[in-house]
């Protein structure tokens, strides 16, 4: 061994443990190299809920939920009214810390560690229930606000729109059919297409994660039977985790063969294909009231 | 829409400012006293004083305005940049005070025998002037850490902010703290070694309120205009979404609240040579609503529109005080009311929906009537402006 390779091979090392230094212990395994805040996928799995409790009061949001979606899977999520999907959004995207359990994503990033901008950057979107806009920018401005690029505060006094990012826009425009609207302000809009741009603004962050938080509600049939065309071109390209009410759109989004979670009382109560879970006794009897 | 474009109306404002900065000082020193058109030293000194609650306005609106964070205490800002500003005024006053004392006379009066330990820079006049930009600041920048990071918001923070500026007038007040009790500082005779009251000296500080305004307008159109300012207004409308979109509402807040308070210490180290006085009645609680009031007048979310509600409310002010002494407050209660119910966007608002409606008017006439020119009319609109001040 030349001494030229002995000492890059010593340089490589040191920086390996740094690196591990860096991700709070956690080694990379077989020899893969993983980067602190880069999530590692190769198992195949975008995100680990497991045995997350939530309590506020006394009363159980979420009671030992477990969970795990897969890398570019579309997951839909029902549940009646107070099963804990928002509460479990929350969990996910860092805006309430659970009592109990852990949710990471990837195989290597610990979701609780981080705060709310942290967890956006890494890659997981979020839509909320009620359409969240930035009223007074117009369309255009909202979507560039969500464009990925740097975050910190020298970096956006500075900023400037490239050729290519403006293209981006104008595509992701395109896409929720809101380019003639793009000078408007956004809090002119429809409630619907309150709706498609707050979609939009996600997918200008490119996320590998997706969280829709009753994403149809308040669209007129139209335009529900749209966003689900939307979400299915997207499907594979992004993991996307919907949740919602609307079994029409359910149905839509998950066909005969994609896994539905039915969440009550803070726990999964069925999980498998839509035509199972429907037939489950269990499930019928929560929806129903028996 | 990045692309520098300046509005008819942005450039008329920026022109009549102008025109003030230059007619002010003219007026002053070149038409003999006693000519009908002469403007007396009364009058430079009003409108320097203006300029520099015009500078605090501002800073307010890049903070409310555009943040969406109404703060009340923006009058201790402005207050410890001129109590810094007064510190090195005091101290050149050198032996010609009542007491012919090295030291100023308060500190004479309660028989100090040297400096306390917060005058040592108090000589230097650059010394003192860094510190009326360093301590509001700094202020600023510790307790927007806390109240930020502890995700206070709303009347909460305004609450916060009121008690704040309430709390520190207590301590000024006393005598003990070193900056002349409630008599504050006055009786100021030098400025870097001049007369402070020379018709050239009045001039020479109006002239210097005038170019710090203008470059606080230039600095914060381009903050405004730069993706900062649309996240700033991003926070303002949904902080949320600003968040769970990767950004850290903490930074930004943090930033432009400390630019703001920092504006507000330049103001008031302009101020008090020109007004000759500082006391701790300027960080009263209603001082700093009074920055909100010229604010909202003008018009929140306008650069314009603070300044414009500086010149309107101080203007009439102190013409009211003159001719009608004991209405002045009915006055500026009617005024407030009248412009929330009336005026959402502030004078402001309401001059650049005439300049638009106008301009539309004569293109039509023309023939170019375009939509484009229509698209931006809806100004960026601001919920009635006193729902927030009375909650």
């Amino acid at each position: 061994m030349t001494p030229q390779l002995m000492a890059e091979g010593a340089a490589a090392k040191r920086a390996y443990d740094e690196r591990i230094a860096s991700s709070g212990g956690r080694g990379a395994p077989q020899g893969r190299v993983v980067h602190a805040r880069t999530p590692d996928f190769a198992h195949g799995i975008a995100l680990y809920v497991d045995d997350v409790t939530v309590s506020f009061d006394g009363f159980k949001a979420l009671d030992a939920l477990s969970l795990m979606i897969g890398v570019g899977e579309l997951r839909c999520i029902i549940g009646p009214n107070g099963a804990g999907k928002t509460t479990m959004m929350d969990v996910i995207t860092g805006k309430t810390r659970p009592d109990a359990g852990s949710v990471h994503f990837g195989s290597n990033i610990d979701l609780l560690r981080l705060r709310e901008n942290e967890i956006a950057q890494i890659g997981i979107g979020r839509k909320f229930q009620k359409p969240t806009v930035y009223e007074q920018l117009c369309v255009f401005e909202n979507l560039e606000l969500a464009l990925k690029g740097d975050r910190r505060v020298r970096a956006t006094v500075r900023a400037r729109l490239s050729g290519e990012q403006r293209d981006r826009i104008e595509a992701m425009l395109a896409l929720i059919q809101l380019t003639r609207e793009a000078k408007r302000p956004a809090g002119l809009l429809s409630h619907g297409q309150k709706q498609w741009l707050e979609i939009g603004m996600l997918l200008m962050q490119d996320p590998t994660l997706l969280l829709l938080d009753e994403p149809v509600a308040g669209m007129t049939d139209e335009e529900t039977d749209r966003t689900a065309e939307l979400f299915l071109s997207i499907e594979g390209q992004h993991s996307l985790v919907v949740v919602e009410h609307d079994m029409h759109f359910v149905q839509r989004l998950a066909g005969d063969s994609k896994v539905v979670t039915v969440l009550h009382e803070g726990r999964v109560l069925a999980q498998g294909r839509l035509p199972q879970v429907q037939a489950n006794e269990q499930v019928v009897e929560v929806y129903l009231g028996r | 829409m990045s692309t520098p474009h300046i509005s008819p109306y942005a450039a008329g404002m920026g022109a009549a400012l102008l025109v003030v900065l230059v007619l002010v000082p003219l007026l002053h020193l070149a038409v003999p006293p006693g000519h009908w058109l002469h403007l007396s030293d009364y009058h430079v000194a009003l409108a320097g004083k203006i300029m520099c609650y015009a500078i605090c306005a501002l800073a307010l609106d890049l903070i409310w305005g555009y943040t969406g964070i109404l703060s009340l205490g923006h009058g201790l800002f402005f207050a410890l940049g001129g109590y810094s500003m007064g510190m090195y005024l005091m101290r050149q006053i050198g032996r010609d005070g009542n007491y012919h004392s090295d030291l100023p006379d308060f500190m004479v009066f309660l028989d100090w025998k040297a400096l306390p330990w917060h005058w040592a820079l108090s000589d230097s006049f650059v010394a003192q002037l860094a510190l009326a930009v360093a301590v509001p600041g700094l202020l600023a920048f510790v307790f927007g850490y806390f109240a930020f990071r502890s995700r206070i918001r709303g009347v909460y923070f305004s609450i916060i902010t009121q008690a704040m500026t309430y709390a520190a007038m207590l301590l000024f007040f006393r005598n003990e703290t070193g900056f002349g009790g409630n008599n504050g500082f006055t009786d100021f005779k030098r400025i870097l070694g001049l007369g402070i009251f020379t018709p050239q000296m009045r001039v020479a500080l109006f002239a210097l309120t005038g170019v710090a305004l203008i470059g606080f307008l230039a600095l914060s159109r381009t903050l405004v205009r730069s993706k900062y300012g649309r996240v700033l207004q991003a926070i303002r409308d949904a902080e949320s979404r600003v968040m769970f979109s990767g950004y850290d509402p903490i930074a930004y807040k943090l930033s432009v609240w400390t630019l703001s308070a920092m504006m507000c210490g330049v103001a008031g180290a302009l101020y008090v040579p020109q007004v000759g006085i500082i006391n701790p009645g300027e960080m009263s609680p209603a001082a700093g609503i009074e920055i909100a009031i010229w604010t909202a007048v003008g018009g929140r979310g306008s650069l314009v529109g603070p300044v414009l509600g500086a010149f309107v409310v101080n203007g009439s002010k102190s013409w009211l005080t003159q001719v009608f002494p004991e209405f002045w407050l009915y006055f500026l209660g009617a005024l407030f009311i009248a412009v929330t119910l009336f005026l959402p966007h502030g004078i402001a608002g309401a001059l650049r929906a005439l300049v638009q409606r106008l301009s539309r008017r004569g293109g039509r006439a023309s023939g170019q009537g375009t939509a484009a020119s229509a698209s931006r009319a809806q100004p960026s609109a601001q919920q009635g402006a006193a729902a927030e001040v009375s909650s």
